[in-house]
């Protein structure tokens, strides 16, 4: 699967302008990137979060598609209704079938925590539809919260750095795993400067027969504490120190979508921002050795999994 | 960002909110898209300024740009929306040809005023 901008960047945006993202913001960037590839006709569900309030503060709207929202935990749910619904009156004859895709839009909180058996939910019932992960590890919509998003050892409000805790004391979770493990037609990891990667598999995901999941990466400029400009680079930056790893999975075999050479080591990371200062004094290496071994481990597992040597 | 200060609302393009008279039934939004008319531009303070020599016209920066800010006519790059750039530099910073520029915000505001 060949993509071009040429062709792509004729198309109008399915999700307009005037929306009150950050400046810099890697969410509608992610957005606009998988609108293009899927394309219409599309419904689009978002759970709570920065993307959903940014784009729908009464009363605008950015969506030039329709566009559901209900809560914080349900847009799985919320999604497999408008499916179901969309089969049943296709089934009786009510409408007729334009081949409809859904998709949904959601943070690491509403993905890893608040809606974690929903989307399991709805991945076992078997609704056709892509679930997006925006994954800025934290709840930054509210100020900045950890979740089990968020990295070993990283300042948040709610993970604090002091004398008793150096940061977050818990390793992240692996949700994509998770995903992948209810046998779904297609699960991946991406990344915004990956666009092309990206959005080959956002076509993938969509033409899956079943339901397909996407856990995108997206720079947090206010959260993870660097300058605007920088959010492409630190997409970058996290494939190549395998804090971030490009993978997909499709019906049940894993492949590796990128290797990086060389790979960098995790205090390059840890360097580029802000939440991660603490960790570069002395006094607190053995924290970045613990990240740095999970991370290694973390590669060595994918790598088997993939079957690469 | 400039305001009126009579209603404070501001003068770069934001329309004043409506009354409840004019609003639909049920608050419902009728016009998909319409944040278009709300112009985040206002936030700036540093505009990308392109060297169209410099510029192979890749659309690297409009596929990175979170705004969808980077205008595109007749397949070619033509610059930045003004209406709704917030400044990020994202595209300054990932312009593989180094053809675009930051400039402060006063400096391209004031320089605009002495070609007027």
């Amino acid at each position: 699967m060949v993509l071009n901008l040429e062709p792509i960047s004729v198309e109008r945006d399915l999700l307009a302008p005037g929306h009150r993202l950050c400046a810099g913001c890697a969410e509608t960037i992610v957005v606009r990137q998988i609108l293009h590839a899927v394309g219409e006709p599309v419904i689009v569900a978002s759970s709570t979060g920065c993307l959903e309030v940014a784009t729908s503060p009464y009363p605008y709207t950015s969506w030039r598609v329709p566009w559901i929202h209900s809560a914080f935990e349900n847009a799985a749910s919320t999604i497999s209704g408008v499916e179901t619904m969309y089969r049943a009156l296709v089934k009786r004859g009510k409408i007729e079938d334009k081949g409809l895709k859904f998709v949904v839009f959601a943070g690491d909180g509403a993905t890893y925590d608040i809606g974690l058996q929903f989307i399991s939910g709805a991945m076992e019932r078997g609704h056709r539809f892509l679930y997006v992960c925006l994954n800025n590890e934290a709840y930054m919509n509210t100020g900045i919260q950890r979740s089990s998003a968020t990295p070993f050892g990283a300042w948040t409000t709610t993970s604090p750095v002091g004398k008793e805790t150096p940061g977050k004391t818990q390793h992240r979770k692996d949700i994509t795993a998770i995903f992948a493990a209810h046998n779904i037609p297609f699960v991946a990891q991406a990344a915004p400067h990956a666009w092309r990667d990206l959005m080959s598999k956002a076509k993938k995901a969509i033409a899956a027969d079943g339901p397909s999941f996407i856990n995108v990466i997206v720079p947090c400029q206010r959260g993870w504490r660097y300058a605007p400009g920088d959010t492409i680079e630190l997409s970058r930056l996290a494939v190549d120190t395998c804090v971030w790893s490009l993978y997909e999975v499709v019906d049940g075999e894993w492949r590796l979508n990128y290797y990086p050479n060389p790979k960098k080591p995790v205090t390059d990371w840890l360097k580029s921002q802000g939440r991660f200062q603490h960790l570069l004094k002395p006094e607190n290496k053995h924290v970045v050795d613990i990240l740095q071994a999970e991370v290694d481990r973390q590669w060595t597992k994918l790598l088997e999994r993939c079957k690469v040597s | 960002m400039k305001r009126d200060p009579a209603n404070n609302i501001s003068v770069t393009g934001v329309p004043s909110p409506k009354s409840w008279r004019e609003i639909p039934i049920g608050g419902v939004i009728t016009d998909a898209g319409n944040s278009e008319e709300y112009h985040t531009g206002g936030w700036r303070s540093f505009r990308p300024i392109w060297d169209w020599q410099k510029c192979v016209n890749c659309k690297v920066c409009w596929i990175y740009c979170p705004d969808g800010s980077i205008r595109i006519r007749d397949g070619a790059v033509a610059g930045i929306d003004l209406d709704y750039c917030k400044g990020c530099g994202i595209c300054s910073k990932e312009c593989p040809h180094d053809a675009i520029k930051m400039i402060e915000e006063s400096a391209a505001e004031a320089e605009a005023k002495v070609k007027q």
